[in-house]
């Protein structure tokens, strides 16, 4: 008997080896998209997928998101599970019509006889030095869209449980990678991966009790150090890693806050508009008794998103967190 | 000394050679429109075909005046009529085999009905008590497309799926002349040309979006030499003589079929009705111009012909009125019962299961229907 060594993976290689093990138990999973055959696509999460499977299952398109889409929505239409790449968030936007138009709509038009279990990959989030259009925030756009489900993944093993449950769901997914969490690695063994939580469920990431951070995606790792910094300050900090924008799990993000009666959100994306609004006034309408202070948000400023020079001013930081909390009427606890 | 220096002197060389990609030619659209009825080649179409078009064309101009009709009664929100345009949405229908899939616009409610699917099924989203009637697998007929061209890159995902899958089946998109300026008219033929997928596209150019004539859409020799720039065959047809759509789109069908790839078709035709029942299109066009079409009318073209070489009768036309008049009346009979769409349906299907926020939002809706049902004493489409 062999022992498997346990090594450290990284998010991009968890989500390469999530793709795999999709297209192999599944024939009908087919990968499309710029660069995602040959090259293996500019971030590599689909390196050897072509050499594996063959061009046919894993096919580098002519440049163009809208076509990527509507072909994978006749694709789906008859029978296949098309995993589609964005390469980047930006260049996702010529795909928002056929995604509203038509793969959010499809199931609910036909009523129910032609679903579309379509995933669309969509590299997002900033921190990377990325010039104009790489580091947007898109996912308020897709949470304001009934019929998709809006999955982002903050950890190795997320990354590739996360993956297959959105390639094996029979709705439209669309899948947000934390473009600067690609490389962050953790101990991950790809022969043996751990369960995740199911489609839908936030996980705490950190217990703590003196109130909640509730986070995703890029934010998570800069709310953990947070929580670690605001130790000195006497803050027992909880994180709560949402995972799933849509559906929204209210009930473990209620039990958080109740159980703190403090919270901040936070996340890249703009505050205006942004999904902290939303998330907030669901808090404040479920929890309102329980809280010892109004929910706030920390998020990126409300400009187009900054040239990389720039970018470390307008990331929420542990900094910037660690204000929020302060800011959590302290004084009342007396 | 310099690093240009060591490495000794530049000498230019000729880049490698440049070679079209491929002639042509071949893919260019005839001068003129392709023609049958009225022509030498009439004499050779199989005159069992031409007589099922007739009946269909009949059928289908039937069809239009009664959901124009029942607009009018406050039947149907709206109807995009095709009257004049009977020839493509018939032939369209009738140039598939069964196994293969029709990709139609909002404005060809008749071939989706020309290929099977049930009449009063495929005006739900014109009478709006859902957004699609009909099961898609039933006829292989997708749903109508409002968002223009957004349908066509759909055609060729389905026509590459099936090619993958080893199925000879064929995708036909349809599209209008306005349509083919948007982008996902260009994303269509590129990908349906680049991956070589079994797709058709007829574009019929019926000479206005809404009220945007031809000459402000494109400065293109014609909308079939666009095929030229993807590198598949354009072809050109007149699209108010049902022989010659029949027999181009066919053409273009057995082409792809045998893995030939796409072929887009332009065919030339007229819109006679105003956009829709909605539209005044006397601020746009003048009545000459309508007059000249109906004396180019598609149902008195092919008529005409079948009664000049003796393959129809009176008793044949007036059996195709009759079955016509049959069809329009159990429209009316059905159109003009009240549909009951139930609310509580809204909440199904927008995903495979459902969400916390859609349950709760449900009992929402059921609690102001009963709170409804209370006061008013009537059932509004039950508290399912």
């Amino acid at each position: 008997m062999t022992t498997v060594a346990v090594k450290p993976a990284t998010m991009a290689q968890a989500l390469t080896r999530a793709m795999r093990d999709a297209m192999a138990a599944d024939p009908t999973v087919h990968v499309l998209g710029e660069d995602v055959g040959t090259l293996g696509g500019v971030f590599r999460v689909t390196d050897g997928l072509a050499k594996e499977f063959g061009e046919d299952r894993c096919t580098d398109t002519p440049l163009a998101e809208a076509g990527i889409l509507g072909t994978a929505v006749g694709m789906a239409m008859y029978g296949l599970r098309p995993v589609v790449e964005m390469q980047f968030d930006a260049f996702a936007y010529p795909a928002l019509e056929q995604l509203i138009s038509h793969v959010s709509r499809m199931r609910n038009r036909t009523r129910g006889r032609v679903p579309l279990p379509i995933t669309v990959r969509v590299p997002y989030g900033g921190g990377i030095g990325g010039v104009e259009h790489h580091s947007d925030s898109s996912e308020a756009y897709y949470m304001a869209t009934p019929g998709l489900h809006v999955l982002t993944p903050a950890t190795v093993a997320d990354a590739y449980g996360m993956l297959r449950q959105a390639i094996a769901s029979d709705d439209p997914v669309v899948f947000l990678e934390p473009k600067r969490l690609y490389w962050s690695k953790d101990t991950w063994n790809p022969e043996q991966p751990t369960e995740v939580e199911p489609v839908g469920r936030a996980v705490v990431r950190r217990p703590g009790t003196s109130a909640t951070l509730l986070t995703y995606g890029p934010s998570l790792p800069v709310c953990l150090e947070a929580a670690e910094a605001a130790r000195a300050e006497g803050w027992d900090l909880e994180v709560l890693d949402l995972r799933s924008l849509v559906p929204f799990d209210d009930e473990t993000v209620c039990a958080a806050v109740r159980r703190t009666g403090r919270a901040v959100v936070v996340h890249e994306s703009t505050g205006f508009g942004g999904p902290g609004g939303e998330i907030a006034a669901r808090v404040t309408e479920r929890c309102f008794h329980h809280l010892e202070a109004p929910v706030l948000r920390v998020a990126g400023f409300d400009i187009p998103y900054p040239p990389p020079m720039l970018e470390r001013h307008h990331l929420p930081g542990v900094d910037r967190v660690l204000d929020a909390v302060a800011r959590l009427q302290w004084e009342a606890e007396g | 000394m310099t690093v240009l220096e060591q490495r000794g002197a530049y000498r230019p060389s000729p880049p490698p050679a440049w070679q079209p990609r491929m002639d042509p030619a071949p893919l260019l659209p005839d001068a003129e429109p392709y023609r049958v009825l009225g022509t030498e080649a009439a004499g050779e179409a199989d005159p069992d075909l031409l007589r099922r078009l007739h009946a269909q064309l009949v059928r289908g101009r039937r069809y239009n005046t009664q959901a124009t009709a029942l607009t009018k009664q406050g039947r149907l929100a709206v109807y995009p009529s095709s009257t004049g345009q009977e020839a493509c949405e018939v032939a369209a229908a009738l140039a598939l085999e069964e196994r293969d899939w029709l990709f139609p616009s909002y404005r060809d409610t008749l071939a989706v009905v020309a290929r099977g699917v049930d009449p009063v099924a495929a005006l739900t989203l014109l009478r709006g008590d859902w957004h699609h009637g009909y099961d898609p697998h039933e006829h292989r007929v997708a749903p109508l497309s409002t968002p223009l061209a957004t349908q066509l890159p759909h055609a060729v995902g389905l026509a590459h799926a099936a090619r993958l899958k080893g199925d000879d089946v064929v995708a036909l998109a349809m599209v209008g002349d306005g349509g083919t300026s948007e982008g996902d008219f260009h994303e269509a033929l590129n990908f349906a040309a680049v991956w070589q997928a079994p797709v058709v596209f007829l574009v019929q150019n019926n000479g206005f979006a809404i009220s945007v004539p031809l000459a402000k859409q494109t400065a293109a020799p014609s909308l079939a030499h666009k095929a030229v720039g993807y590198g598949m065959p354009g072809r050109l047809v007149d699209g108010n003589d049902a022989a010659a759509v029949h027999e181009v789109l066919a053409d273009a069908v057995r082409h792809a079929r045998a893995g030939g790839g796409p072929t887009l078709v332009e065919a030339v035709t007229y819109r006679i009705d105003a956009h829709t029942n909605a539209d005044d299109a006397t601020r746009y066009r003048g009545d000459a111009e309508i007059e000249a079409w109906r004396a180019h009318d598609p149902v008195q073209l092919l008529e005409r012909e079948l009664t000049g070489r003796g393959l129809l009768d009176e008793a044949a036309i007036e059996a195709a009125r009759q079955d016509a008049e049959e069809m329009a009346a159990d429209l009316r009979e059905r159109m003009n019962r009240d549909p009951e769409p139930h609310p509580m349906d809204l909440f199904d299907h927008v995903y495979a299961g459902t969400t916390s926020q859609l349950r709760e939002q449900r009992a929402l809706l059921r609690a102001e229907l009963e709170a409804e049902h209370e006061r008013h004493g009537e059932p509004e489409g039950g508290a399912r």
